[in-house]
């Protein structure tokens, strides 16, 4: 791996530092890349491979994502069951455009796309409050808590002097409904992500993934990359994690399950309860939308949906500003965890996702992130300092499908560079270099990240 | 409304165009977008129309609640609609309708609907705003409506649909509120009589007052409009994005195909008042009034081909959907075979449609550069 020498050698800029263009990197997705609508439709489109009869599906799909689900009961059966307690009404309310949420500025929730994840001191879920907090309740349920926002500003400068300063969250919790909160709950809080090629995540083989694991960092390169494991909901079977920010949902049919249930408040056949906990009498007493609320059929075709949605093409990849920001990307070791690119295999609910290369720029590993970014919050494999590295396609593209440039697991960075500063642990080599390049070579690294 | 240079981020395609080679833009792209400009103001002023005519309608109902003016109420509603859907042509493309800032086409036309957010229902007779405490104004169902983000539904078509009809239990028709739950002397059904017509008033003034917003937005002076004309490759591409993404994604795709797939006889937009095919077909009238008032000619000019392909695919779609039969919630039935196949009919046309759209789109150099 590489060692804190190259930092002097990116100091001196011997070579063309310059990054070959890839073959096929400019459609990061492979077959399921989106060449055709950019801005703010830049992720709404269906991979092109998809059979006739998936493409169906996906539109049906689309449509349970972005409508609102209604308290039950109502005329459109297949759309109630919302609650009693919950984060949103849809998943497109989070999940704007198929993008990311941004978290708010200072000032009380509800907050939609950012949400609590909870748990006690002995990391099972709170007896009241269970795994969650949700901060909306259906009429005559109240919602869990108030959540209330602060920032602070904490500042730092590069090498050659200039100036930063990274915005720091701090979350409070007003007007707990059904008790006081537990002082030694651990809170982690998490913004949505952006909903894109999240199948070829899911294609990439196993193997693959876990020949890159280093648990105990072996060869000292700094770098653990550890693999996470859970029950999937569907098997029953221990997986290998991939998604959430601790990479917790072996399958995107698992997270869409879980998400139903955690943030809208809607049972199936995958997760057959909702976060309200006996102890929630209002919540627990009030009607719900059958058993389980939602149709086997609806859930499968979200899932399909989420697995579906294409990965905007590259804009600029053979831009030499790109080429040299992807150039010291590696040079700093940024590619040690977010490596560029795999090949899928074969996928048993997508078949037609086999097969691709693909630039996600993620290993799907965990990672100690250090102290300044941890939830101390274990789940599962991973440490209170752990976060899986998320893929970074798309990042360039949040401001225009959202209106934002929100980074990180609670979008807390403001911009790229901001994420790039809040990376520490295993990353802080690579980011302390960054810190000691000269304003060109940062603004080259961002333009490269900006391109994804 | 909004300047207009966030919007030159609507399609990057847009800004920066990669136009095949040997493409010269035709001359009438400018003077087409301003008739299209025209066009999009003029059918706000018909949905406009209707809109205050229904408000009048619902004021008379609630003033003097009998069959007779519920019934005229429902009439005013329906009349309404034909116009209102033919601007939905004019979404998906970041103007005044659905502008994520201030677009209020949440408030307008949103579904599916949380009727017990509203009002009661079967199972929950104290449901809703209607049978609660709080203030009922045009601010209050406004920020009720943005509660927990863009989708909780309290006004707009189908808030007051749901309050004219109430829930479709019958299997052969429509809802079938009666007039007596506005009745307020006492005698009347239902409780709360006067925070019922109240919630109706309100939401009546309110659709007026959005489509107002949108109407002013496409005045001939208002900087959306100037803007809009004043940069006629990027609108041109704005307006086939519209056309593209309410044909295929939208009506094909999200209504036409989630609904078939489902066979849920209430997954359909217009389900209290059985409306759901003048849904369909006033959306295609909307997409084939947009293309044949100006956009036609531009295509013509520079792909003729092309163009008479598209008028006689969106010809093929208005026809079909002119074939759907009603109510729309049988035809989505799983055990009507013909039903189901004359949905099926008009989804593919409607895809067909989109894919040729599509192909202007690529010829027009409006797609994204591919390598050499």
């Amino acid at each position: 791996m590489r060692a804190a020498g190259w930092v002097g050698l990116l100091a001196i800029g011997c070579g063309p530092r310059l990054a070959a263009v890839e073959d096929g990197e400019w459609l990061p997705g492979g077959g399921a890349t989106n060449t055709f609508t950019l801005g703010t439709n830049a992720f709404l489109r269906p991979a092109d491979l998809l059979t006739p009869e998936h493409d169906s599906l996906f539109y049906a799909g689309n449509s349970f994502f972005s409508a609102a689900w209604v308290e039950a009961p109502a005329s459109t059966e297949n759309r109630d069951g919302l609650g009693p307690i919950f984060n949103a009404r849809s998943c497109s309310a989070c999940h704007a455009r198929d993008g990311r949420a941004a978290p708010p500025e200072d000032g009380q929730g509800p907050m939609i796309g950012l949400l609590f994840r909870i748990s006690g001191p002995d990391g099972q879920p709170d007896p009241v409050y269970g795994g969650q907090l949700q901060d909306l309740g259906n009429p005559g349920v109240p919602a869990e808590v108030r959540p209330v926002a602060t920032w602070a500003e904490r500042a730092g400068t590069f090498a050659d002097g200039e100036p930063w300063s990274l915005g720091v969250p701090d979350y409070r919790f007003e007007d707990p409904a059904y008790g006081p909160l537990d002082p030694a709950l651990q809170v982690s809080p998490r913004i949505a992500p952006q909903m894109i090629g999240l199948g070829l995540l899911e294609a990439i083989p196993e193997d693959a993934l876990v020949a890159r694991a280093d648990p105990d960092d072996a060869d000292g390169d700094g770098i653990s990359g550890r693999v996470q494991r859970s029950i999937d909901a569907e098997t029953g079977a221990l997986a290998m994690g991939r998604f959430g920010w601790k990479g917790d949902a072996p399958t995107v049919l698992h997270q869409v399950a879980g998400a139903f249930a955690g943030d809208l408040g809607i049972t199936s056949t995958l997760v057959p309860t909702d976060d309200c906990t006996p102890a929630q009498e209002a919540c627990a007493t009030a009607l719900d939308g059958g058993d389980p609320e939602l149709d086997p059929d609806v859930l499968a075709r979200v899932a399909l949906y989420s697995r579906a949605l294409a990965v905007p093409v590259r804009r600029s990849w053979e831009d030499p500003e790109v080429l040299r920001g992807k150039w010291l990307f590696s040079r700093l070791g940024c590619d040690a965890c977010h490596t560029p690119s795999h090949t899928t295999g074969p996928f048993p609910p997508l078949p037609e996702l086999e097969g691709q290369a693909i630039w996600p720029y993620t290993d799907l590993l965990l990672h100690d992130m250090g102290p300044d970014l941890a939830d101390d919050r274990p789940l599962g494999e991973a440490s209170g300092t752990e976060w899986k590295t998320p893929p970074l396609w798309g990042l360039g593209l949040i401001p225009d499908v959202n209106g934002h440039s929100r980074y990180l697991h609670d979008g807390r960075a403001r911009n790229l560079e901001e994420a790039v500063l809040w990376h520490g642990g295993e990353a802080e080599e690579a980011r302390d270099a960054y810190t000691e390049l000269d304003a060109g070579d940062r603004a080259a690294v961002l333009t490269f990240l900006a391109d994804l | 409304m909004k300047s207009v240079a966030p919007l030159a981020l609507l399609l990057a395609a847009a800004c920066t165009p990669d136009e095949p080679e040997g493409f010269v833009w035709p001359e009438s792209t400018a003077s087409a977008v301003s008739d299209h400009a025209a066009h999009v103001e003029q059918s706000y002023a018909d949905a406009l129309t209707g809109a205050r005519a229904l408000d009048t309608a619902l004021e008379a109902l609630v003033a003097g609640p009998t069959e007779s003016t519920l019934a005229s109420a429902r009439q005013a509603w329906l009349d309404s609609r034909p116009a209102y859907l033919r601007t939905e042509v004019f979404r998906f493309s970041d103007g005044p309708i659905d502008n994520p800032d201030d677009g209020p086409e949440g408030l307008l036309n949103a579904w599916p609907l949380d009727e017990n957010y509203i009002d009661y229902v079967v199972g929950n007779d104290a449901a809703g705003i209607v049978n609660g405490t709080d203030l009922i104004d045009g601010d209050a169902l406004a920020s009720l409506n943005e509660q927990g983000g863009e989708k909780n539904i309290a006004t707009g078509y189908h808030a007051i649909e749901f309050l004219l009809w109430g829930q479709d239990l019958s299997d052969t028709g429509p809802g079938e509120r009666p007039h007596t739950d506005f009745v307020t002397d006492g005698s009347g059904t239902a409780a709360n009589q006067d925070r019922r017509g109240q919630y109706l008033t309100v939401a009546g003034d309110l659709l007026v007052a959005n489509l107002e917003q949108v109407h002013d937005a496409w005045a001939p002076t208002a900087p959306y409009r100037t803007g809009f004309e004043g940069a006629p490759e990027e609108s041109f591409g704005r307006v086939l994005t519209g056309m593209i993404i309410l044909s295929g994604f939208e009506t094909g795709g999200e209504r036409l195909q989630a609904a078939l797939d489902s066979g849920d006889r209430e997954d359909e937009h217009s389900c209290f008042s059985d409306n759901t095919k003048v849904d369909m077909v006033e959306d295609v009238r909307g997409i084939q009034a947009a293309w044949a008032g100006s956009i036609e000619g531009v295509v013509a000019e520079a792909e003729p081909e092309l163009a008479a392909q598209i008028t006689a695919r969106i010809d093929e779609s208005l026809q079909l959907a002119e074939a759907l039969e009603n109510p729309f919630e049988h035809e989505i039935d799983p055990t009507n075979a013909a039903g189901n196949a004359r949905v099926q009919a008009l989804i593919d046309s409607l895809r067909t449609q989109e894919g040729l759209l599509e192909d202007v789109f690529i010829a027009f150099g409006l797609s994204v550069p591919v390598p050499e």
